[in-house]
């Protein structure tokens, strides 16, 4: 049957076989099917050959920005450090981003990670990811061992049993409450562009946990990452963390403590969302890899609600416009400097 | 060692007896996710299907697990001179262990057979395992070397039959557990045939003569070391610890003093091998500063390192790193993938 997917993963298919052949690039970054139904492999084409393996469907949830720096590093001929790169044009790489992963780009390019020029983006407009969580609990213990999706359902299979649902009851929270599901930044379009999306609400859940009180919050925060075993993979996942050496795994000076007492999994937790205060995109990726399910995405969601009251920013939309932590202006909110002060504050402000 | 039949009351008079003088563990549903823990005799329910998602390795390699303590107030008597710590060794049943976790515990016991931190976590530990009827689309155990019938590692071995348990006995510990019923509880000579039948029916017949381990530790070191597959892993990986701390016989750890309030503690946790700095020199050269370095050495201490060093793959083929993986990669090609190489 003909699809929205098949027919993207169709067209991805044959522009990245085109740049690849023309040689305009000198890799094409995509997915892969997966060994098994609910985890795609994000998927590294370097001839016209290999992208006959790349695919498009609702279970691509890792943001491909994420790999675009490394990359694109390991692309240039090997140099000294400090050496300069050399004369010329650098191997470009093609690339597939839907809303949020170019918004990610975006601020990578703002960041000084990555080079415009260095990229063709094939622009996709997001149909909603899913969110394997959710397919795993409707399935109720039992093993899936087949999808099958289209526009509005997802079908679900395995031993003994066949359950269809509407795909707007598997997607990713993140997925719920997005706005900008088209790409920002763009070389050429694939499929249909989705209409323009309005959320009711879009911040509800964070309301709701504002209006606990200190203890219950900080009772619901500790529950949360109760299971959490320290392995990383909502760091990892994030185009946001590209540090050289990431602030837990430094031991000289030691910011934080390396096993999962609570005490530094809350630090961990806690900081990794600061820095991506401003940043944020909330593309849920984090979340997608956490093994263990945490919703730590929650927090980061947070500080984009902050952004948002605060300095009227939504990151990466607009190359042009600075990122809110990276620029000042009289206009900024001061209600945590001067006391009583008559600033437009909310109670992300405090 | 004896075969018992017992049926469900057997058992959960067994439960309320044991709970008398040892702590029990299983695995429980815990936020939607299966996890282990500590619980009351009543509570047992033995596990449908599968593993839970964290692995055995918890009991053994505690995270973290506090080797020394010393006072850190200049002024003490002592201070800073590390002390063993004072345990209270109380002994642990940890009930519903699949035959994957429980070969585990035997292959960690290789490299760390003088461990005297995972001696004593074994020898105050009792398995006592549940052999598996429905595998997972996931589980690999029998290639990986085990079976689902297997019994290595454990204490006693489960078996669900018509109208109870088959409770194959293993050990002299296994035995001090039920030493009350071994006289009037043995199995019949058809059920003990009908335990032997199940076992060679799940012998895929991949043993450890031909199996994987064998057959990569004949193979060239560097002809697997310098396979052109590498960097298509490496590719997809984004290189965090998610295979590495679910799977049950991944067991590097880093050391590290902690001084809270005046107190110090050096503690062992986990650390993981796709982490840059857990091969970081003090001197500032990395070896496997590369992304494609690191995944290489994971798979290859699992099927090649280990197997020539110890004999079995350090793999027990429990799919843990399978379902888990973000970017989905699946060390059944790596295998696969290394066992093509000439």
């Amino acid at each position: 049957m003909e699809t929205l997917f098949s027919q993207a993963t169709e067209a991805i298919k044959r522009e990245a076989r085109a740049l690849l052949e023309s040689g305009e690039v000198a890799a094409f970054l995509g997915f892969a099917k997966g060994s098994i139904p609910t985890v795609t492999r994000p998927f590294v084409a370097r001839s016209p050959e290999e992208t006959d393996k790349l695919i498009w469907n609702g279970l691509c949830v890792m943001n491909l920005a994420n790999y675009l720096p490394g990359l694109l590093k390991s692309l240039e001929p090997a140099r000294r450090p400090g050496e300069p790169p050399p004369e010329g044009p650098l191997p470009k790489v093609g690339v597939i981003a839907t809303g949020c992963w170019s918004r990610n780009m975006v601020i990578q390019i703002q960041e000084n990670q990555l080079i415009r020029e260095r990229l063709v983006i094939l622009g996709i407009d997001s149909p909603g990811m899913i969110d394997r969580r959710k397919l795993e609990s409707l399935a109720g213990g039992k093993e899936i061992q087949a999808i099958e999706e289209a526009e509005k359902k997802v079908v679900i299979s395995g031993k003994g049993f066949r359950l269809e649902t509407a795909r707007q009851e598997v997607l990713r929270d993140n997925c719920l409450t997005c706005t900008h599901p088209s790409p920002v930044i763009l070389d050429k379009k694939i499929g249909p562009t989705m209409p323009e999306r309005h959320v009711h609400e879009p911040f509800a859940r964070i309301e709701e946990i504002e209006r606990m009180d200190a203890d219950s919050r900080w009772a619901w925060f500790q529950k949360e990452i109760e299971c959490c075993i320290r392995c990383y993979a909502c760091r990892n996942a994030c185009p946001l963390c590209y540090c050289p050496t990431c602030f837990v795994d430094d031991s000289h000076p030691q910011w934080v403590g390396k096993s999962v007492d609570p005490v530094d999994t809350a630090i961990f937790h806690i900081l990794r969302a600061y820095h991506c205060a401003g940043r944020c995109t909330d593309c849920g990726a984090c979340e997608s890899a956490c093994p263990m399910g945490i919703k730590m995405r929650l927090f980061t969601r947070k500080l984009q609600k902050d952004c948002l009251e605060l300095f009227a920013s939504e990151p990466g939309l607009d190359i042009n416009s600075p990122l809110p932590l990276t620029t000042y202006g009289p206009e900024d909110p001061e209600r945590f400097i001067i006391n009583g002060s008559k600033q437009q504050g909310t109670q992300g402000g405090k | 060692m004896k075969i018992l039949k017992l049926d469900d009351s057997d058992l959960k008079t067994l439960l309320a007896r044991w709970y008398e003088t040892r702590d029990l563990f299983s695995p429980v549903e815990k936020n939607g996710m299966a996890g282990w823990k500590r619980i009351e005799p009543l509570e047992f329910v033995e596990p449908a299907k599968g593993v839970p998602k964290t692995s055995l390795k918890t009991f053994f390699f505690p995270q973290p697990e506090t080797l020394l303590e010393y006072s850190a107030r200049p002024g003490d008597e002592g201070a800073y001179v590390p002390r063993p710590v004072k345990e209270k060794a109380r002994e642990r049943i940890i009930l519903g262990v699949r035959p994957c976790d429980a070969r585990s515990v035997l292959l960690n016991s290789l490299p760390f057979a003088d461990d005297p931190y995972f001696k004593a976590k074994k020898d105050t530990t009792l398995i006592v395992g549940f052999t598996c009827k429905q595998p997972c689309s996931t589980c690999f155990c029998s290639w990986a070397g085990g079976s689902p019938m297997d019994t290595e590692g454990m204490d006693i071995a489960m078996t669900r039959v018509e109208g109870g348990y088959l409770a194959d006995i293993l050990t002299k510990k296994g035995e001090g557990l039920v030493d009350h019923l071994l006289d009037n509880r043995e199995a019949s000579p058809e059920e003990k045939e009908q335990l032997k039948t199940l076992r060679e029916q799940a012998q895929g017949g991949t043993g450890s003569e031909g199996g994987p381990a064998e057959i990569l530790k004949k193979k060239n070191l560097m002809d697997l070391y310098n396979a052109p597959f590498w960097q298509g892993l490496a590719d997809s990986c984004i290189n965090c610890g998610a295979c590495t701390f679910l799977c049950p016989t991944c067991y590097c750890f880093d050391i590290q003093d902690e001084t809270i309030k005046g107190k110090g503690r050096r503690i062992r946790y986990w650390d993981s091998c796709m982490f840059p700095l857990f091969t970081q020199h003090a001197s500032g050269h990395n070896p496997r500063s590369q992304k494609v370095q690191r995944v290489r050495n994971r798979f290859m201490h699992k099927l090649k390192y280990f197997p020539e060093r110890f004999g079995p793959l350090s793999c027990v083929g429990c799919g843990r790193c399978i379902r888990e993986c973000p970017v989905n990669i699946d060390i059944r090609e790596v295998m696969r993938d290394l066992l093509s190489i000439p």
